[in-house]
């Protein structure tokens, strides 16, 4: 695979190792994780192309953010309440015209248990 | 200027004093974006009925004396991962191909309420992930100024309707440079909003800590003032800042006099790009001349924006996409079992790219990698917020090119997608601490492209941005100069 083209002085300087940030193995398992399947020639291409990523984002290891807290959120607010009143909800109807299948005002979804009839 | 080139604040007044009709101004808009559409390719759908019904809505309004919105009878597209009750929603995925929302978005709620006509759905990156629009399920849209180069992404649709005068003013939604990208490349302006300064209602999320929707057109003064429109509390986004609106219009003729303009050196001098550096020179010279100080920042952590964003985004998308299962809406690919139902369903109906950050966030949260990865990248995020703070002691606005390079070729970078992501460098940073932002035209290239110039703000100030940008457009922007080779 190509190296990435890195440019003027946005880059970083260092570009460390040589082994794979990620394996097939683990690519396979992340993918049953995320409930995603991939062929086989796909599998290698995510492997190559995330293993180039991670491999650019070990540039993050130059940093020592040891005390340093993180940023869940950018600006700092309060979660709102709201008063706990009834309100009108979206119509059943026209929410479940957009499902796949529906039956007697539900989802319907593929059956997760054997039933003994 | 007359059609298709009149600005918002000119059809609205047309409107409003009775010299035309809603009606006829949204047929001759809707006429030409079915001519020009097959050859930009900016628009998934095109809602004639719903157009018409809106523009006949402002009419009556005009003739029964009532008081009309700031937008009344103005055409606007709209990108397609806002939700539009009634009207298909497709984020440019197959997984939502068909998907009619039962609600509308906050700020389509807001459009409707100012008058505007909703023209069409615009097409983007699948689920916003991309910067050239080229991850789209349903195809590429083309560069108004060059048909063979990328518009941008991921609001690649609405930035080349707006270019090519299909609309003038279009929502976009901006999470690394979304809005802010695709406009410098179509030589537009658009405005990345403060986070929670614009309710996410109905914006279908990708990144939640990072997602806004933004203004894009052809004048700054056209984008403060949808900004206006589209802006305010919501209490049904729990992010959604409960703070007043100012009037970005006004801040538009407010003047640079005093203000510190602060300029990032040496990303400046570390551009490969001579047309981009020059323009973005231009630009602050201009600024110089209209009273404004420049002063030197820096922002040492910026060059990790790449990592750091790109290990946040796709760890909150890999959380968000868990919902597209093919139980409650969209596609469902059936399998033996429920378990194979939702990878049948995400395998077919997610592009390469959606999958692909799937994957890396999926990695960055999972057990084992989560403090490596996912903390670290926020805690890096921290020394990115970090250096604003201090720029902003010594500035009010801080100044960037939008881009590295004016648009690329379509095709040129879809091999390789780390190349793809480093091109997103200047816009990341702003978006990781929250900022609001703009980005404005400063120039072209030497083979005609347009080039963006942006500027970075403390939360909550879009109107000092307006005055910034106002200065900047009057100096060397192209506001008056539209793409040639359309029609």
């Amino acid at each position: 695979m190509r190296r990435p083209r890195l440019k003027g002085r946005i880059c970083y300087l260092r570009r460390p190792m040589a082994d794979a940030k990620i394996t097939l193995e683990q690519v396979l398992h992340v993918a049953k994780l995320a409930r995603l399947t991939l062929s086989d020639d796909e599998a290698r291409q995510m492997q190559q192309q995330l293993d180039a990523i991670l491999e650019y984002m070990a540039g993050l290891d130059e940093l020592d953010v040891s005390g340093v807290p993180p940023t869940f959120h950018s600006i700092p607010m309060n979660a709102p309440l709201r008063p706990d009143v009834p309100t009108r909800c979206s119509d059943r109807a026209e929410t479940l015209a957009q499902a796949p299948e529906s039956e007697a005002g539900g989802f319907a979804v593929p059956l997760v248990l054997e039933v003994d009839s | 200027m007359s059609f298709p080139w009149q600005s918002a604040f000119e059809i609205r007044d047309q409107v409003k004093s009775g010299a035309v009709s809603a009606v006829d101004v949204a047929r001759a808009y809707l006429d030409r974006a079915e001519t020009l559409n097959p050859k930009l390719a900016c628009f998934l759908t095109i809602d004639h009925e719903g157009a018409l019904a809106a523009a006949a809505q402002v009419d009556r309004a005009r003739e029964a004396g009532e008081t009309l919105g700031p937008l009344a009878g103005v055409p606007v597209a709209v990108k397609d991962n806002l939700c539009t009750r009634g009207v298909r929603t497709t984020c440019a995925s197959k997984i939502l191909g068909d998907y009619i929302p039962p609600y509308d978005a906050h700020v389509i709620e807001a459009l409707r309420a100012s008058g505007a006509v909703i023209v069409g759905k615009t097409n983007l990156d699948e689920f916003a992930m991309g910067s050239s629009n080229e991850n789209s399920a349903f195809g590429n849209v083309a560069n108004p100024w060059a048909l063979d180069r990328a518009p941008g992404g991921s609001s690649g649709g609405s930035a080349c309707a707006t270019a090519a005068g299909l609309v003038p003013i279009a929502l976009g939604s901006d999470t690394g440079g979304s809005v802010r990208q695709p406009a410098a490349f179509c030589g537009i302006t658009a405005i990345k909003p403060t986070y929670g300064r614009v309710s996410r209602y109905g914006l279908v999320a990708f990144a939640s800590s990072l997602d806004q929707v933004g203004p894009m057109a052809r004048s700054v003064r056209e984008a403060a003032a949808l900004l206006e429109v589209v802006a305010g509390h919501d209490r049904r986004d729990a992010t959604s800042a409960d703070r007043e609106i100012e009037s970005y219009l006004a801040a538009c003729d407010q003047g640079v006099k005093g203000l510190r303009v602060g300029v990032v050196r040496d990303l400046l001098e570390g551009l490969q790009d001579d047309d981009v550096r020059k323009a973005v020179e231009a630009g602050l010279a201009a600024l110089e001349e209209n009273g404004a100080t420049l002063v030197d920042v820096s922002l040492p952590h910026a060059k990790h924006a790449v990592s750091v964003y790109y290990l946040i985004a796709t760890a909150e998308a890999s959380s968000n996409l868990a919902r597209f299962d093919g139980i409650r809406y969209g596609l469902r690919v059936p399998g033996e079992d429920l378990a194979e139902t939702y990878t049948n369903t995400r395998a077919q109906g997610f592009g390469p790219e959606v999958r692909r950050r799937i994957m890396l966030g999926t990695y960055a949260l999972s057990a084992g990698y989560y403090d490596a990865f996912y903390l670290k990248a926020q805690r890096v995020r921290t020394l990115i917020r970090r250096d604003y703070d201090t720029a902003f002691e010594q500035c009010d606005v801080v100044c960037t090119p939008t881009t590295p390079t004016p648009a690329f070729a379509l095709g040129e970078k879809t091999s390789d997608p780390l190349e793809m992501y480093l091109a997103d460098i200047f816009t990341l940073p702003p978006s990781l601490a929250g900022l609001a932002a703009i980005s404005t035209p400063c120039g072209k290239s030497s083979d005609g492209l347009p080039i963006g110039l942006q500027l970075v703000a403390a939360p909550f100030e879009e109107g000092r941005l307006c005055s910034v940008a106002q200065a900047v457009e009057d100096a060397c922007g192209l506001a008056l100069e539209h793409p040639g080779a359309l029609d």
